[in-house]
């Protein structure tokens, strides 16, 4: 086949993403401004011998996508704020039992109900910190509509590869946007395929590979697969000994942090050259790439946060250590900003540039600052 | 029958942590002859337990098992049925897991007639935190957080499931160990959304908070508590205060979920898509 043009949503290109990564199960509640991926599942499930289930609430969605996954489907739901926050019950479940699934949080307005149909960037720590307990955290965040197609068959990529939840962290301004698509459907991208295991006599449920990583058995296929989200040993079964804990916990971070450099996804621009950047993520980097196209100042570039977390100290760090002054807009009171600054502290100039009004910060709020940095 | 039904647990597993006197053994023992009788490939079953003692009842057996959230059991079941529709799938859950924590997902899985079978484990109380008051709490028993008395009238969880739509509901109780077994043949051949309210003692907590004595004095209690429906259904309204109907309540048959769902499979395929 060849690239062609569509007119998407950001949403459908979520959902289109997440077709083409192999999705064939899809449980959620309805919630602005998340909605259009449900509705677009909905539609294209049942006739790809997928499911669609509008479960009776955000917890339950959650908990079925769970029990989907571990009978072998590739599970996503789709939701915002309040709606994620009901999630995290079921967020950290998944992760402590290790179960492979997607949540597209379309980021609105809060705290709370707050501002259903308007953007902001406000979940950016719940997305980290959201569910209780330590544990790791993949979230991505596309800055266009396109992206949110090859980004959601990477999240969908990343859930396998490593057996823990991803978080699709997009907002209201990118999955209600309408943009010019060129791409082509039928590109063989790659799938990450479910390893399974082979012989069930010597199998547990949570042995890890040599990536730490354990491959359960589906439900069903004769393994006695035993899963619970209670510490326990590589048997399944629970157990409570603080040498459990300490290793199993230790491991369930490690799998995913030690492996930084495999998935860890940036883009920058002029970085070499620039004294002030821009480090920016989702919606506001859009404002920033209107700057930049206005100002054609020779000394300011970005670096744009595809992947949002884990955050790579060391490798951003690097990215930025000839920027004298860093901006960092956001569509919220500073939740990145205060990554920076924990890696920077009094060293560089560090700007927050902040909108929680349900406002996109506008490109001139934007270029005034940094000119007057 | 002890070789018969020990096969279906993880003897190095044995004994459970359940207190001397609970009645988790009892349904555990129930299930596994049940399933015995009907034959079932062990592999193909996958059990659910939410949080609270006998929710820990999944993690024994030798099936696969998924001991999930606590309330949360029946929409973990439902993903994995939905998923593999070939997975019997049981759920052991409390009366507090099920009908407290859990309400919203119970009456919407026997709206909805997906095919789970759940057993409710229905000790009136939260044994594993101590022994609190649940929803099938009597009016008047003494737990840890109604020291002067329960002030709340229990509800009936037939009642609320058969109001939901559960094509097969029942109720029994440990003391009647044959009928049990009994329902439990039904309630897992059943093809749609079947479950069963097995009362049950709790002598470590709501026994010895109510000074009702030994286990077997507690389990003797159902004898005036359980009226078979045949007879239920002819008490006049005032005497059948704190007392429950036990047997099938309600047995029909109509589509699963699954059955519409594969019905609008074929309407869909007929559509074009929007891609």
């Amino acid at each position: 086949m060849a690239i062609e043009s569509y007119l998407w949503q950001g949403s459908h290109a979520v959902a289109q993403g997440a077709l083409k990564a192999g999705v064939n199960y899809f449980a959620g509640y309805p919630i602005t401004p998340s909605t259009e991926v449900a509705e677009f599942m909905a539609y294209a499930l049942p006739s790809r011998d997928g499911i669609f289930i509008q479960m009776e609430d955000e917890i339950a969605s959650i908990a079925s996508l769970i029990g989907a996954s571990l009978a072998g489907a590739k599970a996503i739901t789709a939701t915002s704020g309040p709606g994620f926050s009901l999630m995290q019950e079921g967020l950290g479940y998944a992760i402590m039992a290790e179960v492979p699934l997607v949540i597209v949080d379309v980021m609105r307005g809060g705290p709370s109900t707050g501002l259903p149909t308007k953007p902001t960037q406000a979940d950016v720590m719940q997305a980290k910190w959201g569910t209780h307990g330590d544990h790791p955290i993949i979230a991505l965040c596309p800055a266009s509509v396109k992206e949110s197609y090859y980004l959601m068959v990477k999240a969908v990529n990343l859930s396998e590869r490593f057996r823990t939840p991803v978080i699709f962290l997009t907002d209201e301004t990118i999955a209600h946007m309408r943009e010019r698509v060129q791409i082509d459907v039928d590109e063989k991208l790659y799938i990450e395929p479910r390893i399974e295991p082979k012989d069930p006599r010597n199998y547990k449920t949570f042995q890890p590979d040599e990536r730490l990583v354990p491959h359960q058995a589906k439900f069903g296929t004769g393994f006695r697969t035993v899963v619970t989200a209670l510490y326990h040993d590589e048997s399944g079964f629970q157990n409570t000994s603080a040498e459990v804990a300490e290793r199993f916990n230790k491991r369930l971070v490690d799998k995913v942090e030690k492996y930084i450099d495999e998935f860890y996804e940036t883009e920058e621009y002029n970085l070499e050259n620039s004294e002030l950047v821009f480090v920016s993520y989702g919606a506001s980097h859009r404002t920033v790439l209107q700057v930049l196209n206005d100002s054609k100042n020779p000394k300011w570039g970005f670096l744009r946060l595809v992947t949002i977390w884990p955050f790579h100290d060391k490798l951003v760090k690097e990215k930025l250590k000839k920027a004298k002054v860093i901006v960092v807009p956001e569509l919220n009171m500073g939740q990145m900003v205060k990554e920076i600054q924990r890696l920077f502290g009094d060293t560089k100039k560090i700007v927050s540039v902040n909108r929680w009004d349900g406002e996109l910060i506008t490109p001139d709020q934007l270029r005034k600052v940094a000119e007057q940095a | 029958m002890r070789e018969q039904i020990l096969k279906y647990f993880k003897q190095d597993k044995l004994p459970h942590v359940f207190c001397p006197g609970c009645g988790n053994g009892e349904v555990m023992h129930a299930m596994a002859q049940a399933i015995d009788e009907l034959g079932w490939d062990p592999t193909q079953i996958l059990i659910v337990g939410g949080i609270g003692c006998s929710s820990r009842i999944a993690t024994y057996t030798i099936f696969d098992s998924l001991h999930t959230l606590h309330g949360r059991p029946v929409a973990f079941a439902v993903g994995a049925k939905l998923a593999n529709p070939n997975l019997k799938v049981i759920i052991v859950s409390g009366d507090g897991d099920a009908s407290s924590i859990g309400g919203n997902h119970l009456i919407h899985a026997a709206r909805r007639n997906m095919d789970l079978t759940l057993f409710i484990v229905n000790n009136y109380t939260y044994g594993m935190t101590g022994g609190q008051y649940s929803p099938t709490t009597p009016l008047g028993s003494f737990t840890t957080t109604s020291p002067c008395g329960h002030v709340e009238e229990p509800f009936s969880i037939t009642d609320l499931l058969v109001g939901a739509g559960a094509p097969f509901v029942a109720r029994t109780g440990t003391l009647y160990f044959n009928e049990l077994v009994k329902l439990m043949k039904l309630a897992l051949a059943k093809n749609g959304f079947a479950a069963i309210d097995i009362f049950t003692q709790c002598p470590t907590n709501y026994g010895r908070n109510n000074r009702l004595g030994k286990p077997i004095d507690l389990i003797k209690t159902q004898a005036s508590i359980l009226v078979p429906k045949e007879k239920y259904d002819l008490l006049e309204p005032g005497d059948r205060v704190g007392k429950f109907a036990r047997g099938v309540i309600q047995d029909v048959e109509k589509p699963t979920f699954l059955d519409h769902y594969r019905a609008c499979i074929l309407s869909t395929r007929k559509a074009v898509h929007h891609e």
